[in-house]
């Protein structure tokens, strides 16, 4: 069985690894590149993107990464998929660059403006999705490919072996994002 | 829980599943609030006085300004909290007009009604609200908080009493799990709480909102036992800028609440630290002078 890493920094890190357990991996959570090393892919979840980044240079983890996801799938959600973006708005700030996505943060609005609300897979179905603060996905490369959309915005994007949700798939009943991602591991 | 379960529900519980493993730290003005998101925390709580200093000055601790709360929201991307008073549902139906991200309905302010709290379920913003139990705690669900907070003893500077609530809040709810059906129902009259919540608690062992930690943490050492004994994540009030540095505590006690259960990274969090804040013996503060005992 292959292993997710769940990037355990901060955030809602034990709902991922209890959606990835339901989507039939293994589940562990990674806070060192020893541990992250160990695993086929990593989940970056939701929590606050900035923490998240100043925790990453603190630790030295921002290399890491990048040399991870350069061999090995990177799934990231609301925060996670900001940390993944080439392109940081609202306001500007580093991130991984290992999706060829501009993400607007806080796009929405405030908590009175996140929602649970139901997306538009391009397959035709339909997703329960959670955006809580969410981010919005203003462009996406010409290497990545749309999955789903929300109000005519890209709400889950994949390019190669990377994907990202602006939504939070990890507090539904439905792990067919997460599914999808563990399709993804070699 | 089916009743409690609702997609309001859901969206006040996820943003605190967001703020897990984090730090949010309480401020009174733009340059502090710039300080704890350059340090990385979570989310700031906007005040008028930090608890150390409710204590020393007295009088009546009311909802921050609405000018600097504002100002904090302008100036910070992440999540802004705000404290109204206990059973004060117009301060915080103010600051749900203002839009602030949570509110905490707070003990550390000087309660507006001392039978009643906010009905919470009313709101769209979320609240959470301190417990020293787990009977207080279900009956702040029950209300319609999205999280719980031990409420320790806050602006004491001292963990005594933010470690006693979190672990009677464990112990009643490791208590609840191996209980029969007609046990629950007298637990529920014991707890002075639903029945539906305590059945949930019974059969998932934990709350059904995250449970933080807050009321007395000053060190980084201090972070990593609360959530070590169960805290998902930590609420640092005067603890930060009452101390000597705060840009580096700061900084010290976002790393101790991701590395709580990693010794070695601990102790780098805890070197260089300056000063902490001055503790006070709580064993020794007259009654009156407790802030955990407002509400019930």
């Amino acid at each position: 069985m292959k292993t997710v890493g769940v990037l355990a920094l901060q955030g809602d890190f034990e709902a991922h690894r209890n959606a990835l357990e339901r989507a039939g991996s293994r589940a562990v959570e990674v806070r060192t590149a020893a541990e992250m090393a160990q695993c086929d892919g990593l989940v970056i979840p939701g929590g606050e993107s900035t923490t998240m980044l100043k925790l990453l240079e603190n630790e030295g983890l921002l290399d890491p990464i990048q040399a991870f996801g350069r061999e090995k799938p990177i799934y990231g959600t609301c925060a996670g998929a900001i940390l993944l973006a080439r392109e940081v708005s609202h306001p500007p700030q580093p991130s991984l660059e290992l999706m060829d996505i501009a993400v607007e943060r806080n796009a929405y609005g405030r908590q009175i403006d996140s929602r649970i609300t139901k997306v538009q897979g391009e397959d035709g179905g339909e997703l329960e999705a959670v955006f809580i603060r969410a981010p919005i996905i203003r462009r996406v490369g010409a290497d990545a490919r749309v999955l789903a959309r929300y109000k005519g915005d890209p709400v889950w994007v994949e390019q190669g072996r990377h994907m990202v949700t602006t939504f939070h798939p990890e507090l539904t009943a439905d792990s067919s994002v997460h599914r999808r991602f563990v399709e993804k591991l070699s | 829980m089916n009743t409690y379960m609702t997609d309001d529900f859901r969206l006040k519980t996820g943003l605190a599943e967001m703020l897990k493993g984090g730090v949010i730290m309480d401020v009174t003005n733009v340059e502090q609030a710039k300080i704890a998101e350059k340090a990385g925390a979570t989310a700031v709580m906007a005040l008028e006085r930090v608890p150390a200093d409710i204590r020393k000055e007295g009088g009546v601790a009311r909802m921050a300004s609405i000018r600097i709360i504002h100002e904090i929201m302008e100036a910070v991307s992440i999540p802004v909290m705000a404290k109204a008073r206990i059973g004060h549902f117009m301060e915080a139906r103010v600051l749900e007009a203002l839009g602030v991200d949570y509110i905490d309905e707070s003990e550390v302010l000087t309660p507006a009604d001392e039978e009643h709290h906010i009905d919470k379920k009313n709101f769209k913003v979320p609240f959470v609200c301190g417990a020293r139990n787990l009977g207080e705690a279900l009956r702040r669900i029950a209300e319609g908080a999205a999280m719980i907070r031990t409420k320790g003893e806050a602006g004491s500077g001292n963990i005594v009493e933010a470690v006693r609530h979190i672990r009677t809040i464990v112990k009643e709810m490791k208590q609840l799990t191996v209980l029969g059906k007609e046990e629950l129902v007298h637990e529920a009259k014991n707890l002075g709480a639903p029945l539906e919540l305590v059945e949930w608690v019974a059969g998932n062992g934990k709350l059904p909102v995250p449970n933080f930690s807050a009321g007395g943490i000053a060190t980084p050492a201090d972070a990593a036992l609360v959530m070590q004994l169960g805290a998902e994540a930590v609420f640092v009030g005067s603890g930060i800028f009452k101390s000597e540095d705060p840009e580096a505590r700061a900084k010290a006690m976002v790393k101790a609440a991701t590395f709580f259960n990693d010794p070695v990274k601990l102790l780098e969090a805890s070197e260089e630290l300056g000063e902490a804040m001055r503790g006070l013996d709580v064993a020794k503060l007259p009654e009156g002078e407790l802030l955990q005992t407002r509400g019930w």
